[in-house]
């Protein structure tokens, strides 16, 4: 007979194999029958051993790292909440079949909540009550289709909760369970433990929590009236976050108006004026007074709007017939070949992030992905990449401020988030960065970017009047209000209380559903089924639907918005950014067809109102008018600043210069290239790089380790078409240690990296698009904004002389951490701590045959290593750019073996990596006339190219070197011996560091 | 050759399915993409297949555990029609997230397998790997791996070991790829039977050696057939390694014909025959 048995429904389920243990004694629930009407059980899901307890031996790793070496063991297991009405044998079959795994787990079923059995103490964490839980809503369902499939069992289910339990041996204290409770097991901002053991018992709740319910009440805020200093507090006290001019212009408006505005009136205007809405800084006009840009002397220079005068003025001089849509979508969209386009997109998630790590990365991802849904009418995302910003992990635990979460840490928790989001998406995650500094300590940084795939034919989007506005995807709770505006807030040593509710888990699978019910929407035989799409950003509904209907209008009945439960405040509902949703525009003759697409594919669809004519935005709950906006003062009313930015170069260039180097100074070459190599910056990031699936959906050419002992590849290579030959190379800049020194200099740093490294992998520099993401500490004092004058002209300067069109951008401007002046004493910290300003530069470059990339391993003893270099900041951005397109011909001819660019450690490292990444050995001679630096210096626009010899002459680059046989790296300068070490060794070194994500 | 009638099953949180289709496409067939509520709807829809494809990814995102909530749907729906397919010499191919539901379900191994002998489960590095590996071709068995042997070895139902060993390499990427049995009589016993398809292998041909077995998998196993020798279900992705340039070595050693792509010619020239 087949299979099937495990799924048979039986009378009498026992805990299957194991040995009885006698903290497990099950409880006997025939003898306890419980009444007939609702009812919850408590169901514990456990391997079967300890071998088979993986996540426990994770767990037990932490709690030894936290310092608490002395914990012997962990147990740990999982816990269903069923609640309804179910009887004892019900819950025992939904247990048995669907909760357990018959071989690797056992389990056990008791009445309500269940307290500590033996003398283990136990750590349990459970959600807080609406937060995102997809495990439980999954279970839900699927046990409410066992029931309905399998007619003998009774009873129905109201809803399911889950937690985990921990038995920690070993522990001595409460306060040691409390430590490992808070600081590895769960995040308060999302999650609430109990204790019980060693003299504590936190009580168990006796039911399942449920979210408080508001009755509806039409509020208007007394904005009138109001003088200069009650704004000021309006704006703080109401998370609105705006500026005293712009809380004036407001006041103003209503004045004329003769009323005062509603809640949600000025929480849309707040939401939509903010800066990561809107980019005011950026807009702004600035007069900049200080040094000249890449030469000496002072100047004075206007610029009438930031951005458009030097990041946008590149793309428009530029004027490239390849960029089909910069600066107007939710992504840029350059050609790829006739028939389809690549959007591109890079978002940061920084503030979610220092709060809830794992959740903040992964619905940064989400949330990038969906800009990439919601560019035209929709694009296919095809890869992502992240780069992240943080304190090293080795941090001292002690002087670690109040509310900061520990960085080794941090760097689990983001990492496990892009991981949990971009593999179930199905979205290969094949390139980013880790940049380690103490100043990201408080203000971690975590840049998602993604790539899609569009037809040429589906650029365009315009919603007509009459359109339905319907929402499709995740429903809205109170997670995720003011992420708008707490984006734009400076961080404090209270931030997490105040900001909680900002915080979000994410549900990829919901958002998967909802691209491939998109993409058959957009293709359908008939036609595209909806003329325009946009995510719900950080400002929810209000933001999507303001954005969509800005030149119709647009009017909302939010009481049909669906809810994850009920009782939410209309004002509530219109701002709170629900992850996983799109809002489209679909004309009344395809909502038939549309919404039946969306039903096929379990994907909730809504049509919440119309797009109108009026170019008003109103906002309606049960017939009441709760708020009407002119569009023209939402998109237009918000008063521009004018600023003064000014800037001077640092008196002590070397010593900031050098600073970034930490280790001793007295090493010989040898060993200074070991210690290179264990530099966090430098070493290897292959622990996170596998946990990310980078070659799901196939298109995989170059991946980010390459050579048969996996070294770090400079950029990633795709097929996006599996019928086509042509790639697309992704690389990204970032350099943000040049800061201290001059922006000016780190932003043209950050292109010229992010530009060789994609020509490393075969990318054409012709056809080649970048995005600017700045994350800057505050633009408050006039010199932190002339840093960020000086930053913008280098990226201008650089997108001019080197071709390359930005696309699209955004950026994050807050990112100081202030605490108190006790805390900053007992920690040695400043009082202020605020991240270096920081630019990533990513960059898609066409790959015109994937046949002809370069990996940068090197492939045979015997051939030629030699060096190409122009660094741009002595000899020019011309000279560079020549050299850059000079060592791009060469590559694409075929002629190259391998290339690899020179970053962070210099010219040994680079070559060391080289030689890591293939086993293979090298001797190498470099004259001091063909390459004046020291061998560690980072320097900008070098690379090492491995030629055959011939090939190697004619290319006229100086030759420093050969490949051999014998695994064996020496470097002589002018001709005396200068480094002499084993491959394997300096390998080691590399990959030591970073191992487990940090010691 | 004839045509081969390819399904290939689509449900919310599989991911693979279009570089599935596209290797069947490869390889000449031209499959059919239908999602699983479809089937469910009107499971006869399968009467007119002979291979069933089940892709990699996150049914469901693998909430409660890897191919649970889609084995159930599977299970409930389709369980006659499935096993009719394989009695009238139809195949089921399950890769990654497919091969966690085929175990799940019983279709693996099946025959006089007993439930709860075989499971898939977390990776004994209690995290994500994506890496490549080295399988050797463990059973004479399976039709997607020997196709030519397998109608010999099917009638003499001993000795499935091959001549002359076969190796494939293709990459994991998963969380949950460790096969563990009730005990280790139960995985001796699956290998006796020819059952074990495929075996991770390191370059001295041991199984039990981390990364090369990337998961912790009893008896190094990676894939599974049952006694038919049609049902394949395994956790490396041949869907990932059609194309010479996806091999990571490609940039310094010579191609042949994909490893991954060689599993879909096998099914070709068995069911094509």
């Amino acid at each position: 007979m087949m299979g099937w048995q495990k799924n048979q429904i039986c009378d009498k389920v026992e805990c299957t194999g194991g040995a009885p243990n006698p903290s497990m004694d099950t409880h006997r629930i025939a003898e306890k029958q419980p009444p007939s009407e609702m009812h919850l059980w408590c169901v514990r899901v456990r391997p079967r051993s300890s071998e088979l307890d993986g996540h426990a031996r994770d767990v037990l790793t932490d709690v030894h790292q936290l310092g608490l070496a002395h914990i012997e063991r962990v147990h740990s297991s999982k816990i269903y909440f069923l609640a309804g009405e179910l009887d004892a044998a019900t819950a025992q079959n939904i247990a048995a079949v669907l909760l357990t795994d018959p071989v690797a787990e056992e389990f056990e079923v008791s009445p309500g909540m269940v307290e500590r059995q033996g003398s283990i103490p136990t750590i349990e964490v459970h959600p807080l009550p609406g937060v995102m839980n997809p495990v439980a809503l999954s279970a839900l369902q699927a046990a409410r289709k066992l029931l309905a499939t399998h007619t003998h069992l009774q009873g129905s289910l109201s809803k399911v909760e889950t937690g985990r339990r921990y038995e920690i041996v070993g522990a001595q204290s409460a306060n040691e369970l409390e430590r490992i409770a808070s600081q590895i097991l769960s995040n308060s901002s999302v999650e609430r433990w109990f204790i019980d053991g060693l003299e504590r018992h936190d009580p168990l709740p006796s039911e399942l929590p449920t979210p408080s319910i508001a009755p509806f009440e039409l509020r208007h805020v007394s904005l009138r009236s109001l003088n200069d200093d009650e704004l000021k507090k309006l704006s703080r006290t109401g998370h609105l976050f705006l500026s005293l001019p712009e809380m004036q212009t407001i006041q103003q408006h209503y004045q004329k108006l003769d009323r005062d505005p509603t809640d949600l009136e000025l929480e849309s205007l707040a939401q939509t004026w903010s800066e990561h809405c809107v980019h005011k800084t950026f807009k702004s006009e600035i007069n900049y007074k200080g040094d000249d840009f890449g030469k000496d002397g002072q100047v004075e220079v206007h610029f009438g709007n930031l951005l458009k005068d030097t990041i946008a003025a590149a793309t428009f001089n530029l004027d490239r017939d390849w960029c089909l849509s910069v600066f107007e979508d939710n992504a840029g969209v350059i050609a790829f070949d006739d028939d389809y386009g690549i959007a591109f997109k890079a978002e940061t998630h920084n503030h979610p992030s220092a709060i809830e790590p794992y959740g903040g990365a992964a619905t940064g991802i989400g949330g990038c992905i969906r800009d990439i849904m919601g560019c035209g009418l929709g694009a296919k995302p095809i890869a992502s990449m992240d780069v992240f910003c943080l304190a090293p992990p080795d941090f001292d635990e002690s002087r670690l401020p109040k509310d900061v979460i520990h960085p080794r840490r941090t760097l689990k928790g983001v990492v496990g988030g892009v991981r949990d989001y971009g593999n179930r998406m199905g979205i290969p995650t094949v390139g980013g960065a880790i940049y380690f500094d103490e100043r990201y300590l408080a203000n971690p940084l975590v840049f998602c970017g993604c790539v899609g795939l569009i037809p040429r034919d589906k650029i365009d989007k315009q919603p007509n009047p009459g359109d339905f506005i319907v929402v499709a995807g995740g429903k809205t709770g109170r997670d995720g209000i003011h992420g708008a505006t707490f984006s734009s807030a400076e961080l404090t040593d209270t931030h997490a209380d105040e900001f909680s509710h900002a915080v979000q888990i994410g549900n990829a699978i919901e958002e998967k559903k909802v691209l491939d019910a998109q993409l058959l929407a957009r293709d359908h035989p008939t036609g595209c089924l909806f003329t325009a799409v946009t995510d719900c950003g950080a400002g929810g509904l209000s933001s999507a639907v303001g954005e969509m209907g800005i030149l119709t209008g647009a009017s909302v009945d939010l009481e049909k918005v669906p809810l994850k439960y009920a009782g939410l405040r209309y004002d509530e509902i219109w701002i709170s950014e629900a992850q996983e949703r799109m809002v489209f525009a679909v004309a009344p003759e395809n909502l038939e067809d549309f919404l039946a697409i969306f039903a096929a594919e379990e994907v909730e669809a809504t049509t919440i109102g119309q797009f109108t004519s009026d170019k008003k935005l109103t906002v309606r709950y049960n017939e009441h008018i709760v708020g009407q906006l002119d569009m023209q003062f939402l998109h237009e009313g918000l008063p521009k600043a004018a600023r003064n930015a000014t800037w001077s170069a640092p008196k002590n260039k070397t010593e900031t210069a050098a600073k970034c180097r930490s280790h001793e100074a007295n090493l010989n070459p040898t060993e200074q290239l070991f210690a290179e190599l264990s530099e966090l910056n430098t070493a290897s990031k292959e622990w996170v790089i596998r946990q990310y699936d980078h070659e799901v959906q196939g298109r995989s050419v170059i991946k980010p380790l390459v050579g048969p002992e996996f070294g770090p590849s400079d950029a990633a290579v795709l097929r996006p078409r599996y019928d086509t030959d042509q790639g697309l190379a992704l690389a990204c800049g970032l350099c943000p240690e040049l800061s201290d020194i001059d922006p000016y200099w780190m932003a043209i740093a950050a292109v010229d990296e992010a530009l060789r490294n994609a020509i490393c992998v075969g990318g054409n520099p012709r056809r080649t698009a970048i995005l600017d993401n700045f994350c800057w500490p505050g633009v408050d004092s006039e010199e932190s904004l002339g840093a960020l004058v000086r930053a913008c002209r280098g990226a201008y300067d650089a997108a001019m002389a080197y071709g390359l069109p930005f696309v699209s951008g955004k950026d994050s401007l807050n990112n100081e951490f202030s605490m108190s002046p006790e805390e900053a004493k007992r920690t040695g910290l400043p009082k202020t701590i605020s991240i270096p300003p920081t630019l990533l530069i990513s960059a898609v470059a066409i790959v015109e045959d994937v046949n002809r990339c370069v990996s940068m391993n090197f492939k045979t003893s015997d051939h030629c290593i030699a060096i190409a270099s122009a660094p741009v900041n002595r000899v020019g951005l011309r000279e560079a750019m020549e050299l850059h397109h000079k060592v791009s011909k060469l590559i694409c001819s075929g002629k190259v073996a391998a290339a690899h660019d020179v970053s962070d450690g210099g010219l040994a490292v680079s070559i060391a990596e080289m030689c890591i990444a293939s086993g293979l050995g090298a001797t190498c001679d470099v004259a001091s006339n063909t390459f004046s630096d020291s061998l560690f210096d980072p320097i900008s626009t070098t690379y090492l190219l491995e030629m055959p010899l011939k090939d190697a002459e004619q290319s006229g680059f100086p030759i420093i070197g050969r490949v051999c046989t014998d695994s064996k790296l020496t470097i002589h300068r002018d001709g005396s011996e200068f480094i002499n070490a084993e491959v394997c060794e300096l390998s080691q070194a590399w990959r030591e560091p970073l191992q487990r994500g940090g010691r | 050759m004839k045509p081969v009638r390819i399904l290939v099953i689509r449900a919310a949180g599989i991911n693979c399915d279009e570089e599935v289709m596209h290797c069947w496409q490869l390889v000449g067939a031209n499959p059919s993409l239908v999602h699983i509520n479809e089937l469910a709807n009107n499971p006869s829809i399968l009467d007119d297949f002979q291979i069933v494809t089940i892709p990699g990814g996150f049914s469901y995102g693998d909430d409660i555990a890897a191919g649970t909530i889609l084995a159930q749907s599977i299970a409930s729906a389709l369980e006659a029609p499935m096993k009719a397919l394989i009695d009238r010499g139809g195949g089921i191919l399950g890769i990654c997230n497919g091969f966690q539901v085929l175990v799940k379900t019983g279709l693996l191994p099946g025959g006089d397998v007993e439930s709860g002998q075989v499971t898939v489960t977390f990776n004994e590095s209690a995290k994500f790997e994506a890496r490549w590996v080295r399988m050797e071709v463990a059973t004479t068995r399976c039709a997607f791996l020997t196709p030519d042997l397998t109608q010999e070895s099917a009638s003499s139902k001993r000795n499935f070991r091959l001549t002359k060993p076969v190796y494939l390499e293709m990459p994991v990427e998963h969380a949950e790829g460790r096969v563990v049995t009730a005990s280790e009589q139960s995985a001796e016993s699956l290998s006796e039977k020819g059952l074990v398809a495929l075996r991770y292998v390191d370059m001295e041909n041991r199984h039990d050696t981390y990364p090369a077995n990337p998961n912790g998998s009893w008896a190094g196993i990676a894939g599974l057939c049952d006694e038919t020798g049609r049902v394949l279900g395994l956790m490396p992705h041949p869907d990932r390694n059609f194309a010479p340039t996806h091999h990571p070595q490609w940039t310094g050693r010579k191609q042949g014909t994909p490893d991954g792509l060689q599993v879909f010619l096998n099914a070709m020239s068995y069911w094509g025959r």
